[in-house]
Parts: structure tokens; C-alpha cells; sequence
């Protein structure tokens, strides 16, 4: 008997999930699709740089100087006859990395704050609300400018200082849902029924707060890059001998009326990134049926 | 709608004062003095020097002093162009700044939101797609990366127009009022086409309908307010960002405006110039976030009614 | 006046078509209120909005049809007729006066909005017809109040507002669409009389659409019954109440609540005594008082109902006897054990015996887990059953509220409302509780929904020795389901009493207010 009602269960016809509903809507998605697969094509290349980069990153070709492409060089050299492609690839992983690790960081403490904001409610959340608020208010680009300053150029505190920066809006984010979810009557019946608060959490509260802030991550991504990108063609950012697209980029428009495609190819390289990751944020929050993120 | 006003101000008051303590102590204890890297100061010159810029006092004393020119106005004198004060540095920056800001926020306000009402008024046919892709070239072409790119082609290729310089030459304001203003515009005009959407799905929207208003009254009277508070609301955010923004157009286009004494104060280490246009652009930018933010309250009636009570 | 032939309506998207409306011809007479009745989906609301050129289009499609009106056929007419004739020949009041109204613009511009756009008349003599109106159905200082915006108007002001902005430039026609189901009871009962004499005093023709017999009882002339998107039978008023010819029709009459719970007066233990509750929200001047000084019992094995309106406090009751808010004092005794005090662990083994029905069954289950999962978690919680016996746990619990034994591993969106409340059900029962809190479980529903389900309850009250709260804002539900009533009236309870004493001999003003108010009171049987 008991054999056979697991079998019931078993053999019954399986739901169609909310996840796997949106995966469904995302497969429609062409942009989103393209920009999922140019993503994963930019990252799987800069895992794989030091390997496959097609001359070695210091390499250098005085006699050669700034060529156009070439069937050596499919993306040209730089003015001390570097091979574009393969800085583009060696600034490329500090692009991603930078993009990556502090929207990690944003993403870590952001949801912390404003679950645990969220979720605490009363005086805890007004405190809390009220800090983030005011880090709001801090005009906070010309900060990271005033950091990058006094503190040197440093790839850490880049990470932390665009991390520190992000992370209110994700808290924001996390509070709101959380508040949303918290009000639910199946949060309410999840109580009800005696759960203890860490699998009303776990259970309840995560997964149905996950949408958004994959979707928020999705769209934090491109805009850390694109400060990261800001601040290092400032020269406020990644330093020599270490490159990025933001400084190749400065680079480029320096010597853009000898050598327009050195500038040209960084651009699109970190364009391309950008719009992969927008459309892809875009794609998942209609998939996700996420309102109101990233906007 | 006075006691918002009141309430908002005091708030942006702390933010201020922090902005001020933080910006200054981080200057002070940055590694290496202002002077160091002059090799050849003599000791009894240097000493002058960090004299006269009060450097000799405990830093609690410097605080409090620099606090109490601040409120008198007074930025202090610029490490670097000795004899210059940095109101002075700024005064000369600031007019050009603001003139180029202005021109941003007007393309990003006026284009952005015409391209989001457009898109928002048949969603999902080309009318969207062609203004909505438009923006996300606009959000994906950052102004660093579209300024030289806008220089080479119209500057250099076409010789349409001029290459640098403000005020100069006929014309040398356009390129790089867009390339500032391009961003921002692509934000507005999707906040707009959302803000939009999300007010023309509504049911009163169907009762201006069921009246018989025509179409574009609708749109107007009963849309337009709605949909522009995120607008509104963005404009704090959008106005610090064309600031920040300004550093790189000012130095892509070589404009002598305040974001590039920023950055030549930033490499100079010239620190009585870093602090002095912190405090001042933070001032400004808390400022006009309290105005946006006044200015989106105030427009729902339902939040100037509730601080309409005294 | 109006004659509609024929008319099919489609909706098509990618997901698929669906045939809203499906060949329908009615007519509508002027001077009277013709009742269009349907559950949702019935497609009555898109049969009357394509009329007007309301459905958008697409994905919405007109298929067929013609609807005559004063010898026009509006189907014919480009946008720019039509929009000649709607807001002045042909009118329209909707469903929620919260989000029908302009939250940006003061009522009088909105009031005099149709009047000036139509007639073209001056300001001036807009603002006098507009105060005119305003007085007629029945706003008070109407002088003072021009100026204000929706938001200082209660929900049944706003509908006046509404009313008003459609009588304005006189229509021939008024299309109400559900113009009272937003509306506490006694503001319905309100609106409903301001409308039928408005209709005698203006003679117009209304077309009320409800999901609601009971709504339209008293005030339909004419009445047509839809589903799916088909008229199944129209008839007179009376033709429908007394003689209904079509299967359907009969099934919504009988899923009216009409009869009472056959009950003697219990001499059976409280098992829970309720001394001085009060549950406040928030501090200072800003206290609400949601629940202020509330004592009562609740006898072992009786229903016990608990009726309000919105904002009476009925829901924060149940909510606080199982701790779901925080009391803000008094006393809790359930079965001798103090509820408002107890430890965490205490109350996790009480937590068992007390359970909680929710009234939207969308929003009651975790979107993200099965029905398994859903009704899974309680029984392994609190070892009712070990992981081995789960799954014939489940299955046996899915007998009992009738859900089919193959839907096990569906997700809730997969269901409909029934079906979804139908879980609620089975997940408050899994641990076999003492004590259930029924919190307005049928509002949501169908009304033919609301009936099975409504019985279902009874049934299972019955099996399992259920005691209960059924808190509900509809006395009529109230009255098949309960031994004995309380009414709450903002915080407090005004009348306590058996139920059928109740609808015969009410003490308290409000309580005989809300009685007078119930929709289709003639229906009830056993009362004068």
C-alpha cells in the first residue's frame, strides 16, 4: 500500500514550475538567448586567456609599431607593436572580474542588509532603512574618484569601493520583496502550521525572492563594468602593467585619428558585454515576470 | 508640502556635514603630504608653506578651522596655483559646467522622454522597438566610448563640426552636449516608456475612454502626469551622473569647466581643490536630489496633502 | 433602444485564442435595468465593452455581430463616431471607485471633463451642472468638496463621483459594470438604491452586469444569464427567480445562499474563552485600533461566525487568536492553555491543533512548491506521519477535499480558485486540527464555487470534529454555516447572539442595518 501510493505520486504527471515556466519564456527570447550566448562565449575566453591568447601578454614589436589587422594580427597592434586581440582578451578578464566580484560583493551584503531589515521589521528596519537612505543622498561617483585618489589605484579597493556603492539598491530590493513576501498568506500559513523562521526563510521566503534579484544582478553587472570602464580611462583605475577595456579604450581615443581601430575593437568588445548583459537582464525580468527591478 | 520641504532639508543637512568630514579627514591622512612631491623645497620654505595652509596644526584644530571658513563660504586657498583661492578656481569653472550640464540634461529630458512616450503608446510594434533599441545603444555606449567615437566621425571624417574648445567656434557646444546627455537620455526614455505603460494600463485611464476624450487627450490629461513622476524622480540621480560625466567630456573635448580641474586636481594631488569641489559638487548634487525629490512629491496629490496638514 | 445580433468576440495571443463571446444577441429596453449575470470568464463584461470599442484591439477581435442602437449599428462605427457616442449617448460606471478615478486630477475637473469635451459649454456652466449633480446622488457639500482629489473620498463617495461623471451629459444608456462588489455591504445597498432612482428619475436604460443574482434580485427588470461566453437564458425578473429553464440557471439560484444551519443551543465547554483583547497597530496619535476590548467563547464542536465590514477588525481577531499578530492585551485561553504567553516550543505542539483558512486562495500557497510539497510540510513537521507514509497521507488527504489523485505534483498556478482553495483546505487539515479560523474562504470565489466549496467545509467540519471561526463580510454565507453569530462594528462587538435569533430579532442599530442591506434579502427563506 504504501509502495503504491509513492508509486501514484511518482508516476503522476509532473507540474510545470515557475522556473521552468520562465525558462520557457526565456527560450523565446532571441536577444536574451544572443546575449546568454555571447556571455558565456566572452567568459569561457577569458578563463581560458593565458592558454589560447595568441602572443604572450608583455610581447612587444617595436619595429612593427601600430599596424592595422592583419592575417598576424587579426585586430591590429598597438604603438609598441602589442597584439590588440590578445590585450583585449588580458583587459577583458579584469573587465569581467571587476563586473563580477563586486557585484558579488554588492549582491552579499545588499541581500543581508535588506533581508534581514526586511524581515526584523520595527525599529531595526527604520534604522537600517534610514542608513541606507543617507548613503543614498552621497553623491557617490565623485566619491569612488576621491578614493581612487587619495588611495592609489588599487583593484581591491575598486572592487570594494563599486561593491559599497551598489549594494543599497539591492538592499532596497531584498527589503521591499521581503516585506511583500512577509505579508503573504502563505508566509502567514507557514507560521501558522508551526515552521520555525529559518525554513519559513529558507523555504518560503528565498526562492520566491529569487526573481528579482537575479534579475537585479543581471542589470548590476554592466553598470559596475561600465564605472570600472569610467574610472580607468579617468587613469583613476586599473593601472599598468594590469589593463582593462576602460584603459584600452583611453588608450584608443588617444591615437584615434592614426589609429582608429584601437580604439574601435576595445569599444566593441565592451559594448557587446554591455548589451549581452542588458539584454539578458531584460529577457529574464519578462521571463521572471519581475516589475519595477533595475528601472 | 512646506513641512516636506522643512523635513527634507534638515535631513540633507547631516549628509552635508558628512560629505565635509569624510572628504576632509580622507585627504588628511592620505599617504604622502602635498608638498612631498616637490624635491626641491627647502625645509624653512615648506615649512612656510604647510604653515600659511595650517598644516601644522593638530587636525582636529584643521577640521575645525576649515569648518568654520566653509561656512563663511570660504574653500581655502588651492595647494597648487599658489595665490589662487579654490572659489576662485571654481568660479571660473563652474559657469562652463553648468551651461554644458544644462545642455545634457536638456537632450536627455526632451529626446528621452519623447522617445518613451512614443514607444509607450503602441508597446511591442516598431513605434517601440526603433526608440527602445535607440536606448539601449545609448545605455550600452558609455559617454567615454561614444565622445571619441562622435569626434571622429563628425570632427574628423565629416568636418561637420568643431573638435573642442566651448564657445569658441559655432557649434562646438553640440557634440559634446550629446555625447554628456546620450545616457541619461537612454534611462529617461525607458523609465518614461515604463512609468508610460504602467499608467496607461490603468483603469482610469479606461473611464477617460468610456468618456469619449480622443486619444491624445488621454495621453496628455490623464497619462502624462503619472508617467513622468520616475522621470522627475530620476533627475537627482541623472543631474550627479552628468556631473561625474562631465570629468571625461571635458577632457575628451578639452572644455575648461570644473570636471577637468577635478581631474587635474586629482593628479596633481592639489588637495585643497579635491576637498573644495567635493564639498562643493556633493552640496550641489544633495541639493538638487532634495528638488527632485520635492518636485515628484509634489506632484502626487496624495503625498502634498499629506504634508499639507500642519 | 439597444439590439445586439450575433456578436463574437476573440482574444489572440501566442499563447492561443480564446472565444470570449460567443454569437450573442440580446436587447435592452430603455427605461429599464437589464441584469447581465455570469461567473467570471462568462464573458459578459467583453460582450458590453466591445460595444463601445473598449476591448483593445488586439488582441482582442470582433468577429461577427451587429448591435443596433437607435437604429446605428455601433459595431460599424469608425473610433471617431464611436467616441461621439461614448461618454454621452452611451455611458459607463466600473467595478473599483479606488482605481476608476483620475489620482491626479480634482473630481470636479474630472466631472466636467465629459460635459465640456461633448457640449462644448464654458467652465462656468460646467461647474453648476457638475454641482447639480453631485448633490443628486448624494454628495454632501458638494461646493467644498470640488476641489478634492480621489484619494479624500471613501470608496462609496467615489462611486457617487463615478455615477455622477456618467449621468453628466444625460445618456440614453448606462453600462455598470459590477458597480457595488467593491463596496462594503450597507455602502452596496446605498448605491444599488441611488442607481434604480436615478434610472426612474432620468428614465434611462441600464445594463447591470454582476457575477451576483442576489445583487440584481431587487432592482433587475430583465435579467440574462451567460456562460462561457453564451447567453443560456434571458428572461424577465421574475421568469429567472421563479421559473428557470436552463440547467445553469438553476445552479446559480441554488448556489445562493438562501437557508440556515438547522442547530440546537449547544450546552458543550468553550474550548477557547477570549477575555479583553485588544490588538492596536502602530503608537501615539496614530494608534488603530483594530481590535479594542473583544471578549468571547467559542464552544466546543459549534461554528461560530464572525461578521463585519472592512475595517471591522474581523480578520486581526482571527489573526490574533493564533498569534499571528501580536496581541496588544487580554487573554487567550485555548483548552486551558494561555495562548497570548506561551514559549516557542509550547506553541509549535499548539500550533497543530489550531489552523487557519485564508480567503485568497492565489495568495495562500507558496507559488513555488507542489501540492505535495505544500501539503507534505505540515504532516512531516509536527510527525503525523514518517517519510515513508507521506505519500499515502497526501493521497488520502486529497480524497477528502476533492482534488483528483493525479494533480499531485501540479504547481498552484496550475489550478483554478476552487481547486486552490481546495489545498488551503487540505493543508489546515493535515495535522488534524481542533480548531480552524476560516477567514472569509469563499469571498473569492465563484458563486457556484463558493457553494461546493462552502459545503465541503461542512462536510469536513463534520468528519473531523472541527470547531470553528468562520469570519465573513456576507451574513447570508454566514447564516448556512453558524450556530451562533457575533457582529463587529469597528473594533468592538455590538451583537452576539444564535443565528437564527439573529435575522429574526436584532437588538443592535447596525446589526438590523447590515440585515436591511443584504442583497436580495426577499431570497432568504424564514424571514418576514
Amino acid at each position: 500500500m504504501n509502495d503504491q501510493a509513492i508509486n501514484m505520486i511518482a508516476q503522476a504527471p509532473p507540474g510545470s514550475s515557475l522556473w521552468r515556466d520562465a525558462w520557457h519564456r526565456l527560450k523565446r527570447n532571441r536577444l536574451a538567448l544572443f546575449g546568454l550566448a555571447v556571455l558565456s562565449f566572452f567568459i569561457l575566453i577569458a578563463l581560458l586567456t593565458p592558454w589560447i591568447a595568441p602572443y604572450g601578454y608583455a610581447d612587444q614589436n617595436l619595429d612593427l609599431g601600430a599596424s592595422p589587422p592583419s592575417a598576424e594580427h587579426w585586430l591590429g597592434t598597438d604603438v609598441f607593436g602589442r597584439d590588440l586581440l590578445t590585450q583585449i582578451m588580458y583587459g577583458g578578464r579584469i573587465s569581467l572580474a571587476v563586473g563580477f566580484v563586486a557585484t558579488s560583493v554588492a549582491l552579499l551584503i545588499g541581500v543581508t542588509w535588506g533581508a534581514i531589515a526586511g524581515y526584523v521589521g520595527g525599529r531595526v528596519d527604520a534604522a537600517m532603512m534610514r542608513m541606507v537612505d543617507i548613503l543614498y543622498a552621497l553623491p557617490f561617483m565623485i566619491f569612488i574618484v576621491l578614493l581612487m585618489v587619495v588611495f592609489g589605484r588599487n583593484l581591491i579597493l575598486l572592487f570594494l569601493a563599486i561593491g559599497a556603492v551598489e549594494w543599497l539598491t539591492m538592499a532596497r530590493i531584498m527589503r521591499s520583496q521581503v516585506q511583500t513576501l512577509r505579508q503573504q498568506e502563505f508566509v502567514e500559513a507557514a507560521i501558522s502550521i508551526g515552521l520555525p523562521a529559518s525554513t519559513i526563510v529558507r523555504r518560503h521566503l528565498i526562492p520566491n525572492a529569487l526573481g528579482p534579484i537575479i534579475v537585479y544582478t543581471t542589470l548590476t553587472i554592466p553598470s559596475v563594468m561600465l564605472l570600472e570602464a569610467f574610472l580607468s580611462f579617468l587613469g583613476l583605475g586599473v593601472q599598468p602593467p594590469q589593463t582593462s577595456w576602460g584603459l584600452l579604450i583611453s588608450y584608443g581615443a588617444e591615437t584615434m585619428e592614426e589609429y582608429p581601430w584601437l580604439l574601435i575593437f576595445p569599444g566593441l568588445a565592451l559594448t557587446l558585454t554591455l548589451f549581452s548583459l542588458n539584454f539578458l537582464g531584460d529577457g529574464l525580468r519578462d521571463a521572471l515576470d519581475v516589475r519595477g527591478a533595475g528601472d | 508640502m512646506w513641512r516636506f520641504i522643512g523635513i527634507r532639508l534638515l535631513q540633507a543637512i547631516p549628509v552635508i556635514i558628512a560629505v565635509v568630514t569624510v572628504t576632509f579627514f580622507l585627504v588628511r591622512v592620505a599617504p604622502g603630504g602635498p608638498f612631498d612631491g616637490e624635491k626641491a623645497v627647502m625645509p624653512e620654505v615648506k615649512a612656510a608653506l604647510e604653515a600659511q595652509y595650517r598644516l601644522d596644526q593638530p587636525m582636529l584644530q584643521q577640521y575645525a578651522a576649515y569648518m568654520g571658513d566653509l561656512a563663511r563660504g570660504d574653500l581655502g586657498p588651492s595647494f597648487k596655483y599658489p595665490g589662487r583661492s579654490v572659489n576662485e578656481l571654481i568660479a571660473a569653472g563652474l559657469p562652463v559646467t553648468a551651461e554644458l550640464g544644462l545642455y545634457a540634461l536638456l537632450v536627455a529630458v526632451i529626446i528621452g522622454g519623447l522617445a518613451g512616450v512614443i514607444a509607450s503608446l503602441k508597446p511591442n510594434t516598431a513605434q517601440d522597438y526603433i526608440p527602445m533599441s535607440a536606448a539601449m545603444i545609448g545605455i550600452c555606449m558609455p559617454s567615454f566610448l561614444l565622445g571619441p567615437i562622435l569626434l571622429l566621425v563628425f570632427g574628423i571624417y565629416l568636418e561637420w563640426l568643431p573638435v573642442s574648445g566651448w564657445g569658441d567656434i559655432p557649434g562646438d557646444k553640440i557634440l559634446p552636449a550629446i555625447t554628456l546627455g546620450s545616457t541619461y537620455a537612454a534611462y529617461i526614455a525607458r523609465l518614461s516608456r515604463a512609468g508610460m505603460l504602467e499608467v496607461l494600463n490603468q483603469d482610469y485611464i479606461r473611464t477617460a475612454r468610456a468618456k469619449g476624450l480622443p486619444e491624445w487627450q488621454i495621453v496628455v490629461k490623464h497619462g502624462l502626469r503619472g508617467g513622468m513622476i520616475p522621470v522627475v524622480a530620476f533627475l537627482g540621480p541623472a543631474f550627479a551622473g552628468v556631473l561625474a560625466g562631465s570629468f571625461v567630456v571635458e577632457t575628451i573635448f578639452q572644455i575648461p569647466g570644473l570636471g577637468r580641474f577635478y581631474v587635474q586636481a586629482a593628479f596633481n594631488r592639489d588637495y585643497t581643490m579635491i576637498l573644495g569641489t567635493t564639498v562643493f559638487l556633493s552640496t550641489l548634487i544633495v541639493l538638487f536630489n532634495l528638488l527632485s525629490d520635492i518636485l515628484a512629491a509634489w506632484m502626487n496629490p496624495r503625498l502634498r496633502a499629506q504634508f499639507g496638514k500642519r | 433602444m439597444l439590439q445586439v445580433e450575433n456578436l463574437s468576440v476573440s482574444f489572440h495571443t501566442r499563447m492561443g485564442s480564446t472565444q470570449a463571446v460567443d454569437n450573442v444577441s440580446f436587447g435592452v429596453e430603455s427605461g429599464k435595468i437589464t441584469a447581465i449575470i455570469g461567473e467570471s470568464g462568462s464573458g459578459k463584461s467583453v460582450a458590453c465593452y466591445s460595444l463601445l470599442g473598449l476591448v483593445p484591439c488586439p488582441p482582442g477581435r470582433i468577429d461577427s455581430g451587429t448591435a443596433l442602437f437607435e437604429g446605428t449599428d455601433l459595431l460599424a462605427l469608425s473610433e471617431h463616431e464611436l467616441r461621439a457616442i461614448r461618454g454621452r449617448d452611451i455611458a459607463m460606471v466600473f467595478q473599483d471607485p479606488m482605481t476608476c478615478l483620475n489620482p491626479y486630477m480634482t473630481i470636479g475637473k474630472q466631472l466636467m471633463e465629459p460635459l465640456m469635451y461633448h457640449q462644448g459649454v464654458s467652465t462656468a456652466q460646467a461647474r453648476t451642472r457638475a454641482l447639480e449633480l453631485m448633490q443628486e446622488v448624494g454628495i454632501r457639500d458638494p461646493e467644498s468638496t470640488f476641489d478634492n482629489f480621489p484619494h479624500q473620498f471613501s470608496g462609496g463617495m467615489r462611486q457617487r463621483v463615478m455615477i455622477a461623471m456618467a449621468l453628466i451629459n444625460q445618456p440614453k444608456l448606462l453600462i455598470a459594470d459590477e458597480p457595488t462588489t467593491a463596496l462594503d455591504v450597507t455602502i452596496q445597498a446605498q448605491i444599488l438604491q441611488l442607481l434604480a432612482d436615478l434610472q426612474t428619475r432620468h428614465d434611462i436604460g441600464i445594463i447591470f452586469i454582476s457575477h451576483d443574482l442576489s445583487v440584481v434580485a431587487d432592482i433587475a427588470d430583465d435579467i440574462i444569464v451567460m456562460e462561457k461566453g453564451r447567453v443560456v437564458e434571458s428572461g424577465n425578473r421574475d421568469a429567472i427567480f421563479e421559473t428557470p429553464s436552463h440547467p445553469y440557471t438553476q445552479k446559480l439560484l441554488a448556489a445562493i445562499p438562501t437557508g440556515h444551519k438547522d442547530s440546537a443551543a449547544s450546552t458543550a465547554d468553550p474550548l477557547l474563552r477570549v477575555n479583553n483583547l485588544c490588538t492596536w497597530f502602530g503608537e501615539g496619535d496614530k494608534t488603530v485600533k483594530a481590535v479594542d476590548d473583544v471578549s468571547f467563547n467559542i464552544l466546543h464542536g459549534e461554528v461560530l461566525g464572525l461578521v463585519g465590514e472592512s475595517g471591522s477588525g474581523k480578520s486581526t481577531i482571527g489573526r490574533s487568536l493564533l498569534r499571528l499578530v501580536p496581541a496588544t492585551s487580554g487573554t487567550i485561553t485555548f483548552d486551558d492553555i494561555e495562548v497570548t504567553q506561551l514559549s516557542a516550543r509550547p506553541m509549535k505542539d499548539l500550533r497543530r491543533r489550531m489552523q487557519i483558512i485564508f480567503q485568497d486562495p492565489f495568495a495562500s500557497l507558496n507559488p513555488r512548491m507542489t501540492v505535495h510539497d505544500t501539503l507534505a510540510e505540515p504532516l512531516l513537521l509536527h510527525g503525523i506521519v514518517n517519510r515513508k507514509n507521506v505519500s499515502q497521507a497526501i493521497l488520502k488527504l486529497m480524497d477528502d477535499v476533492g482534488l483528483a489523485r493525479d494533480v499531485a505534483r501540479k504547481y498552484p498556478h496550475e489550478f483554478s480558485g476552487g481547486q486552490r482553495q481546495r489545498i488551503a483546505i487540505g493543508r489546515a487539515l493535515a495535522t488534524r486540527p481542533e480548531f480552524v479560523v476560516a477567514d472569509e474562504p469563499v469571498s473569492a470565489l465563484d458563486v457556484t464555487i463558493q457553494a461546493q466549496i462552502l459545503q465541503l467545509m461542512l462536510e469536513l467540519g463534520k468528519e473531523y470534529g472541527l470547531t470553528m471561526l468562520f469570519i465573513s463580510h456576507d451574513l447570508a454565507v454566514v447564516r448556512e454555516v453558524a450556530d451562533r453569530i457575533l457582529v463587529l462594528y469597528q473594533g468592538k462587538i455590538v451583537e452576539e447572539a444564535r443565528s437564527e435569533a439573529l435575522f429574526t430579532d436584532a437588538k443592535d442599530a447596525y446589526t438590523q442595518r447590515l440585515l436591511q442591506a443584504i442583497p436580495g434579502r426577499s431570497l432568504l427563506t424564514g424571514i418576514s
